[in-house]
């Protein structure tokens, strides 16, 4: 078609060339043109100019500047006592500080890794045994598990109102949809009463 | 159907407009000369309701948003203040909000009426499938709107559906990070949400004159599923049969929609929603609206979280798909004995959904939820495609005027030709 036009609009201003231009123009089905070119580099530069615009626009749906600075916490964990847990809030979410009894820390042990729907060692998921520190968003969806004394679901961990995802006392995921255990976020001790997140 | 426009304004000025934008002549065309099957019953009227639902959800909405503020400090409270200090502001929000129920209501009436008569149907295909988005529009819109007020419910289920996202294998957690603009649901998700529930009834508005104009090209179907043969027996001008009929409906179901507004506005919603939204600690026991409670069924009733998700959207895109799953020649349920008894089958299911949607995730109901979601994708994936090879249709009308005078006694009536 490019062809086409390019030698009739040439033939409309000489027709003296008119025999020469067709020539060339047979040629020119065989090898790209001059207008070939123009074509495929406007739509390329368009095509790079709307995605250089587009880039913002999606951007800007990101996490922004403030967001990113409320990055880390420090908490006091002196407070808490054997067997409790502390929630503090990171980043918008729940993080829970569980102090866990001997008790709590040798069911997370004794577990059969292999069995689990997240394979996982307690020892991977902590960094001083008595102290657990997970984010409490259930991996499933992202509701709060519960945890309160009482009703901490059948692994003695955690219980998800939602849909019903069990949690050990590792924060691992035991039963229910749920597909991943409990996130570890990264903290470090900054004291022995003194924890740093994030 | 609707030929070129014959239309001739009587005023000079009307003629001298129409000369340069002939938008009357669309107008009388669309909605007064527009042929409208004869045989058509009143499941043919949600057509008219939706539209005006459409129309009473965004006069409400635009009205709300001059009172409210889509900020977490203060959304909770400016929503409170409309319903106690502005002026009207109690009726304003509950028709809102009971709007929003009411365009479900007629929505799924206009659907079950499509899928009983075979309205998806060639040539219709196009016309249903516009449906479909409009309904996923509708669905989008209907999250975003309950997210604003900013109580408990709009929190964890602005949680729970975003979090539907990062289910995607890779990239699932920067997907929903980018929806929220955070680590969570938070002042950026609450801020984009209102914008986008602003903008998304026009884009069912724009969806909505495609649907209409696709309607208008292809022509009603209609109870007999026959096409009009012959426009001067077998069909009424739109204004006024369809126009008055269409109207009565609209005026009947404003009274239902006014009864829950007066008397139980509160009664669809949770009551969980009028305490703040608070991030550290989720409801015992969240339950989306009642529209969505049959696909909240299916995400629940697939024990993997990618299963669940992916059913769930499957289910909404399956309907897209429709017009091919059916392989029967015929179209309306009246002439199909096996399918009408599928057909309400399926409705029991969709309710049977609902209801199972609404129960805690366990024992018994679990296993309920699993029976009918199979049924669900059953439904449309082994009975619809082998429906038309194993049923014997009952035999169809050759016209719609035949279908109107059989039910109606017969030949005495046939007017003269």
């Amino acid at each position: 078609m490019t062809v086409r036009q390019c030698s009739q609009s040439q033939a409309g201003r000489s027709k003296g060339v008119t025999v020469t231009t067709a020539k060339s123009s047979v040629a020119a089905s065989v090898e790209p043109t001059r207008r070939d070119f123009l074509f495929i580099a406007t739509g390329a530069a368009g095509a790079v100019g709307v995605g250089a615009v587009a880039w913002p626009l999606i951007s800007q749906m990101n996490p922004d500047a403030s967001t990113l600075a409320m990055a880390s916490i420090e908490v006091d964990i002196s407070a808490v006592a054997l067997g409790s847990i502390m929630t503090v809030k990171w980043r918008g979410k729940p993080v829970f500080i569980r102090h866990r009894t001997p008790k709590e820390i040798q069911e997370a042990a004794d577990v059969v890794v292999a069995t689990l729907p997240d394979p996982q060692t307690d020892k991977a998921r902590v960094q001083k045994p008595e102290w657990l520190v997970v984010v409490g968003i259930c991996t499933h969806l992202g509701c709060v598990p519960i945890g309160q004394a009482g009703s901490r679901g059948d692994y003695d961990g955690w219980f998800c109102p939602c849909h019903g995802s069990q949690y050990d006392t590792s924060g691992r995921i035991r039963r229910g949809p749920a597909p991943k255990n409990l996130e570890v976020p990264t903290y470090s001790f900054l004291s022995d009463t003194k924890l740093k997140i994030g | 159907m609707s030929g070129p426009s014959t239309f001739v304004p009587k005023s000079a000025l009307g003629r001298w407009f129409e000369s340069r934008l002939p938008i009357m002549g669309l107008i009388h065309g669309s909605f007064v000369a527009y042929p409208t099957p004869r045989n058509l019953n009143y499941w043919w009227a949600f057509g008219a309701i939706l539209s005006f639902m459409l129309v009473a959800q965004i006069i409400t909405g635009i009205v709300l948003t001059m009172h409210y503020t889509p900020q977490v400090d203060l959304a909770f409270s400016s929503v409170e203040t409309i319903m106690r200090d502005v002026n009207w502001g109690w009726f304003l929000r509950y028709a809102h909000s009971n709007g929003a129920s009411m365009f479900f209501v007629a929505v799924y009436v206009h659907m079950f009426r499509g899928l009983y008569y075979g309205s998806y149907k060639a040539p219709r295909e196009v016309l249903w499938i516009l449906g479909v988005i409009i309904y996923l529009l509708m669905m989008a819109t209907g999250f975003l709107g309950y997210t604003l007020p900013w109580g408990q419910m709009s929190f964890w289920g602005a949680t729970v559906i975003t979090n539907f996202f990062s289910a995607i294998p890779l990239v699932g957690e920067a997907v929903t990070t980018w929806l929220w603009g955070g680590y969570s649901v938070g002042n950026p998700t609450l801020n984009r949400f209102f914008a986008l529930h602003y903008l998304l009834p026009f884009m069912i508005a724009g969806v909505v004159v495609l649907h209409v104009w696709a309607l208008h090209v292809v022509g009603q179907n209609n109870p007999a599923g026959v096409e009009v043969k012959n426009v001067d027996r077998d069909t009424v001008p739109f204004t006024p049969y369809a126009t008055i009929k269409d109207s009565f409906a609209v005026v009947c179901f404003l009274i239902l929609y006014a009864w829950f507004v007066f008397y139980v506005p509160n009664y669809l919603g949770h009551a969980d929603n009028y305490i703040e939204a608070n991030p550290l600690s989720t409801p015992a026991h969240i339950v989306p609206e009642w529209y969505y409670l049959p696909f909240y069924a299916i995400l629940r009733a697939i024990p993997s979280k990618l299963g669940g998700v992916t059913a769930m959207f499957g289910s909404i895109a399956i309907l897209a798909f429709l017009p091919w799953l059916d392989t029967s020649r015929v179209r309306s349920a009246a002439f199909r004995p096996m399918y009408r008894v599928f057909f309400w089958a399926f409705v029991l299911c969709c309710l049977g959904l609902g209801y199972l949607g609404a129960q805690p995730a366990e024992g018994g109901y679990i296993i309920a939820a699993r029976l009918l979601t199979t049924f669900y994708f059953g439904f449309f994936i082994i009975i619809l495609p082998l429906l038309g090879i194993f049923e014997t249709p009952k035999p169809v009308p050759a016209t719609i005027a035949d279908a109107v005078l059989a039910k109606n006694g017969g030949v005495a009536a046939q007017p003269a030709e």
